[in-house]
């Protein structure tokens, strides 16, 4: 019987950015299931197996005919449910033949899609990620597609944010993160990581977004949304104007924001954005904050990726090595007792020892 | 639709009559149950005449308790799948395939209306109690010959309320498909299963109306056509055959048997390979496929031999073999 994956099925997942979808087809996996995705004439995202029911060829090498997809092998046509409505050579349609189609929505400037049981997918549970949509916040994120390591991977390293001190010197990172204690909090599906650092030389990136002189409070208040949505509200003000007391406004927030997509076992997509409420009319930050993420190599984010491809790479290595735990791991292994309470529930949802397939 | 169809030992853990003749098996799995999908249906090895045949069977209800649940009735003119399961006692072992859908019910739809008739209830009422859960917007109209053969109205009626309407035959009462057509919502669904005329009175309605046939979502599994299942003689002149089909087996069954090779997909009239050109007909073929248009299935120039039959008599067909002899 096949094993459980790693990753809940039951669960909006990003599948792409709104603007990528367009009158075209395009594939992704998604929690190991071959998608293509378009756009109806009526605005509507439509997102279909990429499997032709009769030969299997992926239809995303096929075209769009109006609001349904031909297969670029045999003709077949399907509709944007999945069904068949022509066939060649014959009169008929065959009743039994469709490919799945899957449940998918547009929220916060993303296509999110459902993977599991369609009759569940409620557009009410999309995850609050509101700080993308352009508005109070702004900012231009992007996506690390097929990126080469486990979901989770990417959970673990944004619920802990220690990893900034050596991975992101010299930019974010700093002594003083390792130095101050922090507080971990959840709820049945949220975990926080809180750390205040006060009265503290701000790290340079954070004191060019300052443009002011003088120490500063710097607060990372870092929310996982189960199984797998990161919103950190990340931000410095100066010290002694009340900022941990709830008073920022002698200081600048952002927030970095993270749908972390399962492609695979063992790859993701990573759809990110750092988003902020100061400068906001100004489009030349917006580009430099980009750049300052993913630069070909050189952004905060780069740095991570190679971290986590070559920390995936390990574990395929090492397969029966365990992972050791340390007290900074609190936020992460919270986020994975709510993933895997997801998957339990799933399991025992269907029938124990069964894949919500 | 080749499909690798793999076997798993199973047995018989209880039966319940829920009319005279309608069967309910509940069948425990040897293996892990897979989780299953409303219009899943499960293929059960049957002896019919002392040998294996493969009977597609509709899972009643969720199966969330690790039980797959079928109901069968018994026919007297069936191909004898049905006696073959009313034969099997409590405790006996089966070999039956894992749950697979090809009926499958969609999912945020604007309107559902669900018809079913006789025995045809079995995914009717699974696709119901599906659709009740998700607060759906859907009816049922289940219709069967006396009141005694409405398997499954009372629970179905506790658990969707006045969504079910009934209507019994005997009392004088059928189901308005044209105007249940008209009814429903221009981007509603139509799920069918019930007797062969049933479901050419909802296909016939359905093209009339000018709805995409993509909406009309029904199922059958080859098992019945317009007149009862009798005897009759097939003749193959090129290869000098004339080979006996009896009441309960195909054409392409009784083909095969008598060593003519043949080609196949569904054996459920559906997917048009085992068709065989007619070389000469009684007045009337009994066309039972979904393959043919109204049109072909008139001129009767071919029939898809998996299920199509003639009323006795014989017909002459020829075959693809150009082997030399």
């Amino acid at each position: 019987m096949n094993a459980q994956k790693p990753f809940p099925l039951n669960a909006w997942y990003a599948a792409a950015w709104s603007h990528e979808i367009g009158r075209g087809l395009s594939a992704r996996t998604i929690c190991g299931r071959n998608v293509v995705l378009y756009r109806r004439t009526d605005g509507d995202v439509a997102a279909l197996e990429d499997a032709c029911w009769h030969r299997l060829l992926p239809l995303s090498l096929g075209h769009l005919k109006g609001d349904d997809v031909m297969c670029g092998y045999h003709g077949l046509v399907f509709n944007s449910a999945g069904r068949c409505t022509y066939m060649p050579a014959q009169k008929t349609i065959n009743p039994s033949a469709c490919v799945r189609s899957y449940p998918v929505a547009e929220r916060h400037r993303l296509v999110w899609l459902w993977p599991g049981d369609p009759a569940l997918a409620d557009p009410s549970k999309i995850p609050d990620f509101h700080w993308n949509d352009g508005t109070e916040w702004v900012g231009e994120g992007g996506t690390f597609y097929k990126l080469k390591c486990d979901y989770r991977l990417v959970v673990d390293n944004l619920m802990d944010l220690t990893h900034e001190t050596y991975v992101h010197a010299g930019s974010i990172g700093d002594e003083a993160i390792t130095a101050t204690p922090f507080d971990v909090t959840h709820s049945g599906t949220t975990a926080t990581m809180t750390r205040w650092m006060t009265d503290i030389e701000p790290p340079p990136f954070w004191a060019r977004q300052l443009g002011r002189p003088g120490r500063v409070d710097r607060w990372q208040i870092v929310t996982f949304q189960a199984p797998s949505i990161i919103v950190g509200d990340v931000g410095v003000a100066l010290t002694g104007t009340g900022a941990p007391q709830g008073d920022r406004s002698q200081g600048v927030n952002g927030a970095f924001l993270a749908a972390i997509t399962p492609e695979t076992e063992t790859t993701c997509h990573y759809f990110w954005n750092f988003v902020r409420t100061y400068r906001k009319d100004d489009a030349e930050l917006t580009r430099d904050l980009q750049r300052a993420h993913v630069n070909d190599g050189a952004g905060v984010y780069d740095q991570d990726h190679r971290v986590l491809e070559a920390q995936q790479a390990a574990i395929d290595n090492n397969p029966r090595s365990p992972f050791y735990d340390l007290n900074i791991d609190a936020g992460a292994l919270w986020a994975r007792r709510l993933i895997d309470r997801m998957l339990a529930g799933e399991a025992a949802g269907v029938i124990p020892g069964v894949a919500a397939e | 639709m080749t499909r690798q169809v793999q076997w798993s030992g199973a047995r018989l853990r209880a039966t319940r009559d829920l009319t005279s003749d309608v069967r309910l098996f509940e069948i425990e799995p040897e293996r892990d149950v897979t989780a299953t999908t409303p219009g899943s249906h499960i293929d059960v090895v049957v002896l019919i005449g002392g040998r294996p045949q493969v009977r597609s069977y509709s899972l009643v209800g969720p199966c969330r308790d690790g039980i797959y649940r079928i109901a069968v009735k018994r026919l007297a003119s069936s191909r004898g799948g049905s006696a073959g399961m009313w034969h099997l006692q409590t405790g006996e072992r089966l070999s039956i395939s894992a749950p697979s859908n090809d009926f499958e019910l969609s999912h945020g739809r604007k309107q559902y209306l669900l018809m079913a008739g006789g025995i045809g209830i079995t995914p009717i009422y699974t696709m119901a109690l599906a659709l009740a859960e998700r607060d759906a917007n859907f009816r049922v109209l289940y219709a069967a010959r006396t009141r005694r053969d409405l398997a499954f109205a009372d629970e179905l009626a506790r658990r969707v309320g006045d969504r079910l309407q009934l209507f019994v035959d005997e009392e004088g009462h059928g189901i308005d498909i044209a105007g249940e057509i008209a009814r429903l919502d221009p981007r509603g669904e139509l799920y069918v299963c019930g007797p062969f005329g049933m479901l050419e009175a909802a296909r016939r309605h359905w093209h009339e109306a000018g709805r995409s046939a993509a909406e009309l979502r029904y199922e059958t599994f080859g098992s019945g056509g317009s007149g009862a299942s009798a005897p009759f003689k097939i003749n193959i002149p090129r290869l000098g055959l004339t080979i006996d089909v009896p009441a309960n087996r195909s054409m392409l069954e009784a083909l095969e048997e008598a060593g003519v090779e043949m080609i196949f997909g569904c054996r459920r009239g559906e997917c048009g390979l085992c068709v065989l050109p007619v070389l000469e007909a009684p007045a009337a073929i009994d066309h039972r496929d979904m393959f043919f248009s109204e049109e072909e299935k008139a001129a009767n120039g071919k029939l898809c031999t998996c299920v199509s039959r003639i009323a006795g008599g014989s017909i002459t067909v020829d075959t693809p073999d150009r082997i030399k002899r």
